[in-house]
């Protein structure tokens, strides 16, 4: 079996070559009560910091998906410490000046970039940012979608901006108040609502075990030809 | 014709009516302002402060964008930015143990070398003047007070024009048919961020700048910074709490002006 060294908090392990960050701590004895969640990438609970050997580089990832390599120094992020704007979002307006008014650090952004090289997701994080600062919230929706909120970026900006709840809320009011309404949404809603699917659904729940279990093996799995 | 047009925050949102107009403007000449695919805040104001390198990166990197979309030219309108970038892109020129460490630090951009050139489009319009005379529809037939401010005269070494008793407006003006009138205080600041700690202070300045424009004689004054323009259109209402003889007057952009003249 092939072994790479990783050190641990500065302690030296050997654990076996393939194994993610997360199941080699686990390896080397440790076991998560923080810092751990979905084990597959979507949480955002399992930031990681690390540096390699002959490498002046911070790099920042996810435990539960970040292969270990030789020489690896790392630690564990369980928590970031982030302030959180309170607002109603029934009373928010959706204009130009709505997230620097609950966020006003983010016109200290200078434009390092930082954030973006730290997001394990591959965000463009600081593009987020500067468009949340130019009141663009479809673009700050759209950019940081794909973000788990593992406060990597928070943790590196030396702005100290907390970045995910700058997203969190342009994704609110974007939802809210931006995009366009689902008008198919409200049409199928209102069917639910009226009971048109109330007899189908009955029947299912009166249904045995066994029929359901027939039922779902022989369900199309694809609509057919 | 195509040239890049970095926008800066305002001119998306309080200075909208500027960016429209602008690029309305140029469309009449055949050219189009392509604004670059990605751009961020310019930083502001150009810090003094020569070593602290963190406020040149988002000048810098913005210059980069221009550079890696394929433009050796780079227009903005708004006086602040127009500033920031021109002033960031002379260090590039000047400064190579700066740009060293900048392009070390930005190891995930391409190395910059100052060869963007940030010009206003003023500037362009200046060498236009003729086009201009020809496509006037609607002369202005109004009287009008240029401003410049400071951004976009100082320091010398970036001014639009001569720095002292810059013209370019005023013939902008005159080949739109309208007057340009003699403004003493053409250059002088409006006060600029200093509205924020200190709102009395703008209102001398205000004040000072606006009654000089009437004296003159002009009917309106027109300015190509949304920060000028922001002090001295937001505030003529405070000052005239502290001087109640005091008249205001509308303060407008250069391009809307100009194609007020252009359009039928």
């Amino acid at each position: 079996m092939e072994e790479v060294r990783i050190y641990i908090m500065g302690k030296e392990y050997k654990v076996p070559a393939g194994l993610t960050i997360m199941k080699a701590m686990e390896y080397a004895g440790y076991r998560y009560i923080r810092g751990s969640g979905c084990r597959a990438g979507f949480c955002g609970a399992c930031a990681t910091i690390y540096r390699k050997e002959g490498d002046y580089k911070l790099y920042a990832d996810l435990a539960c998906q970040k292969t270990v390599e030789d020489g690896m120094h790392l630690v564990q992020l369980p928590f970031s410490p982030a302030n959180k704007a309170i607002y109603d979002i029934e009373r928010v307006k959706a204009d130009d000046k709505t997230i620097l008014s609950f966020y006003p650090e983010i016109a200290r952004c200078v434009s390092c970039n930082t954030c973006t090289k730290a997001c394990p997701q591959e965000l463009e994080v600081m593009d987020y940012i500067q468009a949340s600062l130019r009141g663009d919230i479809k673009k700050t929706a759209e950019l940081s979608f794909d973000c788990i909120q593992c406060g990597l970026c928070a943790i590196r900006c030396p702005a100290e901006i907390v970045h995910y709840h700058v997203a969190q809320l342009a994704r609110r009011i974007y939802g809210k108040y931006v995009a366009p309404k689902s008008k198919h949404l409200e049409k199928r809603v209102r069917e639910i609502e009226e009971g048109k699917y109330a007899k189908e659904i009955r029947e299912l729940m009166n249904k045995s075990l066994e029929e359901l279990r027939k039922m779902y093996n022989e369900r199309d799995i694809e609509p057919g030809d | 014709m195509k040239i890049a047009y970095y926008p800066g925050c305002t001119l998306k949102t309080d200075a909208k009516k500027f960016e429209d107009a602008t690029i309305k403007l140029f469309k009449k000449f055949g050219i189009e302002m392509v604004e670059l695919k990605k751009w961020y805040c310019c930083g502001t104001v150009y810090s003094l402060t020569k070593d602290n390198l963190m406020y040149r990166l988002a000048a810098i990197r913005n210059l980069i964008k221009a550079k890696e979309e394929g433009y050796d030219r780079l227009t903005t309108l708004c006086s602040v930015c127009y500033n920031t970038l021109k002033q960031a892109n002379e260090m590039a020129r000047n400064d190579k143990e700066a740009m060293d460490k900048i392009n070390s630090f930005m190891n995930e951009e391409i190395d910059y070398d100052g060869s963007v050139e940030v010009i206003h489009p003023l500037e362009i319009l200046n060498s236009m003047e003729d086009k201009i005379r020809e496509k006037v529809k609607k002369p202005l037939n109004k009287k009008y007070a240029s401003y410049y401010g400071c951004l976009l005269l100082r320091p010398k070494s970036i001014a639009i024009d001569e720095f002292e008793n810059p013209k370019i407006m005023e013939r902008m003006i005159e080949a739109c048919g309208g007057k340009a009138v003699n403004f003493p205080l053409k250059n002088e600041c409006c006060g600029s961020y200093t509205v924020v700690n200190d709102k009395q202070a703008v209102v001398e300045r205000c004040y000072r700048i606006i009654s000089n424009a009437r004296r003159n004689g002009a009917d309106a004054i027109i300015t190509s910074c949304p920060l000028c323009h922001f002090n001295l259109n937001e505030i003529q209402e405070e000052v005239k709490k502290n001087y109640t003889t005091f008249s205001g007057l509308p303060v407008l952009y250069f391009s809307e002006i100009m194609l007020e003249a252009l359009e039928e």
